[in-house]
């Protein structure tokens, strides 16, 4: 049994880990194990382009399952970690196989919090997260006429999207007071359900299923919100995740909201990382830690791995960045945001194209756009550059995004920088 | 099936199989590029799929749209007359031998 890297969880983070290594010109045995049948696919479409029909499931793979042969990385699909032990670098999958590593990568994702129902779980009731859910739930829509989605995440309102250009009867329930409330200024949360209202969809908040009503076969049949019921044949619930640390814990690592980790992506035993949707890790512009749930997160953190076993010594710092399809609108986020940020819109949200500028502290931290592809990759440069932007400055009617990093930290004009800003990220 | 060439900054070059009505993004994972990263997986969200089109193509592959002009603006490399995102140009017979040259980096 020879050593090498194990990377389980074969997600976004795992396979852009095994393809970076490689890339990277790494030789030493890799073994990529995840617990879905499939090789590694995108999860991003499924809600989307796939939900909707527009994608092929053959277009899904990150990579053909061939690429990974060719390269010698060993990819084990259909299987689970039983456990680790850390004392003998020793894991034993569910197939009964112990596998030695060198290094061990966890990339375990996050699964979806799910509602508890009394008895047998209603077959109406669906989740997305895997390529299994989406392709249950695509079937279920053909012939669903009144869908319920509980939860106004991106999931649950890229869905509304998919549902209501169908022709089905789209509710939406939330218990926060505005939708996509994590992760959104209240300006993009307004925009964006009145998009949703305009499309047909009729969304809830502040509000709460208060009885799910069965039939004799355990579907979900209808709702009672309040003193109203409503019919309904298709439930998804979205209402967030928790992140898979039990193997880590079991393993005795030091675990919190994730697996927690330092600036390197190292957890509390030297020889295992994790990244992506499962790892708490620091940030500089934060304190404390964060898990971040996306696919730049973990491609990224991905990316930074592969360059810190090949030899690099940075700390781990990209600019985090999300984007969601909703309506007919393109939503893209640069930055990590905070509820209590402030917000100073650039644009006017009636021509469909704008971006909120959310501050903390007076600086600029985040930039949410709306059909504003360039603004969101020049806002990603700025962020990325170091160079702070005052509130004054967003304010002024001059500003830009695009030729924000161009700009006087004082806020003396386009007349460029007084410092020398770093061209590349800082890590 | 058509087939693209990719070739990379140091002028290595590399020929792969395209499915028709699939893009050269796609095209370019499958057959194992390296330097075509599409962390979005083709949803014109992340400009990690740049590619400069070879001139003689330029007017059969035609430009950019709209968003995807705004994104190649802020692209990691610098944009050029001939640059486009290979996860927006659809591949079909008329584009067989398509030649797209890589940039440094993504």
């Amino acid at each position: 049994m020879t050593a090498g890297i194990v990377i389980v969880g074969a997600g976004q983070a795992g396979a852009q880990l095994a393809i970076s290594l490689r890339e990277m010109g790494h030789v030493g045995i890799i073994a990529l194990i995840g617990d879905e049948q499939y090789a590694p696919y995108h999860r991003p479409p499924l809600s989307k382009d796939y939900m909707a029909g527009r994608l092929p499931e053959a277009e899904l793979h990150i990579r053909t399952p061939e690429y990974y042969r060719e390269r010698d990385i060993r990819l084990i699909t259909g299987v689970c970690v039983s456990s680790i032990s850390p004392e003998s670098g020793t894991l034993v999958l569910s197939s009964g196989e112990k596998l030695a590593y060198e290094r061990l990568v966890l990339a375990t994702g996050a699964r979806n919090r799910r509602l508890e129902f009394d008895g047998r779980e209603p077959p109406n009731v669906h989740y997305l997260r895997t390529r299994d859910d989406a392709h249950g739930l695509r079937g279920a829509l053909e012939d669903a006429r009144d869908v319920l989605i509980v939860g106004a995440g991106f999931i649950g309102m890229e869905f509304a999207s998919v549902a209501a250009d169908r022709g089905a009867n789209v509710t939406v329930v939330e218990m926060a007071d505005r939708i996509m409330s994590r992760a959104v200024s209240k300006e993009i949360s307004a925009y964006t359900a009145a998009q949703h209202t305009a499309a047909g969809v009729e969304v809830l908040c502040s509000t709460s299923v208060d009885e799910f009503r069965r039939d004799t076969s355990g579907r979900v049949t209808g709702v009672r919100i309040g003193n109203e019921v409503r019919t309904v044949d298709l439930v998804l619930i979205g209402i967030g995740v928790i992140p898979n640390i039990e193997l880590a814990e079991d393993a005795g690592l030091t675990v919190g909201n994730g697996i927690v980790v330092d600036a390197g992506l190292t957890t509390s035993d030297p020889a295992i990382s994790a990244i992506g949707d499962c790892a708490s890790h620091p940030r500089p512009e934060i304190s404390g830690l964060v898990r971040v749930e996306s696919v730049q997160n973990a491609a990224d953190q991905a990316r930074f791995l592969a360059r810190r076993i090949c030899g690099d010594t940075s700390d781990y710092a990209d600019v985090p960045w999300f984007w969601s399809h909703q309506a007919s609108d393109k939503l893209q986020i640069a930055g990590l945001s905070q509820p209590t940020d402030g917000s100073v819109v650039i644009g006017d949200p009636v021509s469909n194209r704008f971006s909120v500028c959310r501050i903390r502290d007076g600086r600029l931290v985040t930039v949410e756009s709306i059909n504003s592809a360039g603004d969101h990759l020049a806002s990603r440069k700025l962020l990325a550059s170091g160079v702070q932007v005052t509130e004054a400055q967003l304010r002024a009617p001059s500003f830009s995004l695009r030729t924000a990093h161009d700009y006087h930290p004082s806020g003396g004009g386009r007349t460029g920088p007084a410092y020398e800003p770093p061209l590349e990220r800082k890590n | 099936m058509s087939r693209i060439v990719f070739v990379n900054p140091e002028g290595t070059a590399q020929e792969v199989d395209a499915t028709d009505g699939s893009s050269a993004m796609r095209a370019a994972l499958t057959g194992g590029v390296k330097g075509i990263d599409a962390d979005c997986g083709g949803e014109a969200s992340c400009a990690t799929c740049h590619v400069y089109v070879e001139e003689q193509w330029l007017q059969r592959v035609g430009g950019p749209g709209l968003d995807e002009d705004d994104m190649l603006d802020f692209a990691a490399c610098e944009r050029r007359s001939n640059s486009r995102l290979s996860c927006q140009i659809r591949m079909d017979e008329d584009l067989d031998g398509l030649v797209l040259n890589l940039p440094e980096s993504q």
